[in-house]
């Protein structure tokens, strides 16, 4: 390994292991996701010191992108509710239990395996001489590998994707509107659009209740009629 | 200092140490969802690196990529899961989760 890899590595590492570290112990959960997308970022430069070009660019896209994205907007969407104000961890006995088992249990794996000596092993590079040749960990060898070897395991992860979407949406949506909807479709999206429909102080959504606009009937939101900005007759 | 093949273990397995550690003594359900996130991750790294002493193929890279697949899907669940939860207890502790119990 070349000494920038060697300097990427350390750092990457640190910021890996501090991030982490920061993630599972901050009080606020906002704070932690930034620590796991600082660490997410990390993970990225780790894989680019091991000649995995497209999977740290799918580790930045996905991660960063999605799911660390993702852990804000629930954050944000439930609020302070997300921040517990009485203590929120276990009782110490339990965490020292915990604690030193695991510190034992990664201590034990390290030294076992911080040892490890693998022959260490070129990566195969490509000279231009030979049209079919691969470089190790580019799009076209990855893509090639997922289609060739794994076209449909690569297909049933797309079904996968599919229930998961559906199943957040249906089990997000929370029992109260599928009740609506065998009743009154309309009211049922409605509620779909109000983030806690069981909430009777939540703010809501009904047009009726945010409606000011004077000898209209209310709007239904999901028919796009634009209100009138400013009434200038006034 | 040489970089081996075991510093990359060493370091993941110190990551998944971490990650379970968060996932034991935290109640609050969305910091035990990050922490499976960093779990993940730290096995990740041990496919790539493992790949990364075995060029001849790239096994270990197109296993990553269905893991990272898997985490999406897994995350967006589990997030619908505590907006679900949350609607019910008004808080995001995995102990109010307790309808089996009684």
């Amino acid at each position: 390994m070349s000494t920038s890899g060697e300097l990427l590595f350390l750092i990457c590492g640190f910021a890996a292991t501090i991030a982490a570290v920061l993630t599972v112990t901050m009080r606020n959960p906002l704070r932690s996701a930034i620590a796991l997308l600082v660490h997410v970022i990390s993970l990225a430069g780790l894989y680019l010191t091991l000649h995995a070009h497209l999977l740290a660019a799918i580790q930045l896209i996905v991660y960063a992108g999605a799911i660390v994205v993702l852990f804000v907007f629930v954050i944000m969407l439930i609020g302070p509710g997300a921040m517990e104000h009485r203590s929120d961890t276990r009782g110490w006995v339990m965490k020292t239990i915990g604690g030193g088992l695991i510190v034992l249990f990664a201590g034990a794996i390290t030294f076992s395996v911080g040892e490890a000596t693998a022959p260490d092993v070129a990566i195969p590079t490509c000279d231009g001489s030979d049209p079919t040749c691969r470089e190790f960990g580019s799009v076209e060898a990855v893509s090639s590998a997922i289609y060739q070897q794994a076209a449909v395991p690569f297909e049933l992860v797309s079904m996968l994707l599919l229930v998961a979407i559906i199943a957040a949406i249906g089990t997000a949506r929370g029992r109260t509107a599928a009740q609506k909807d065998e009743a009154d479709p309309v009211e049922a999206r409605r509620m779909a659009l109000r983030p806690f429909a069981s909430d009777p102080t939540a703010p809501s959504l009904n047009p009726a209740k945010i409606s000011t606009v004077v000898g209209q009937g209310p709007l239904h939101p999901l028919e796009g009629g634009s209100e009138p900005e400013d009434h200038e007759h006034e | 200092m040489e970089i081996g093949l075991g510093t990359y273990l060493a370091l993941a397995a110190v990551l998944f140490g971490i990650g379970a550690l968060g996932f034991l003594t935290r109640r609050n359900m969305l910091l035990q969802l990050m922490s499976i996130e960093i779990m993940l991750n730290s096995v990740n790294l041990t496919l790539v690196a493992f790949n990364r002493w075995n060029p001849a193929s790239h096994d270990g890279q197109v296993f990553a990529f269905f893991v990272i697949a898997v985490a999406a899907a897994e995350a967006a669940v589990g997030l619908a899961i505590l907006i679900s939860l949350f609607r019910l207890k008004k808080s995001v502790e995995s102990d109010r989760a307790d309808l089996l119990r009684h």
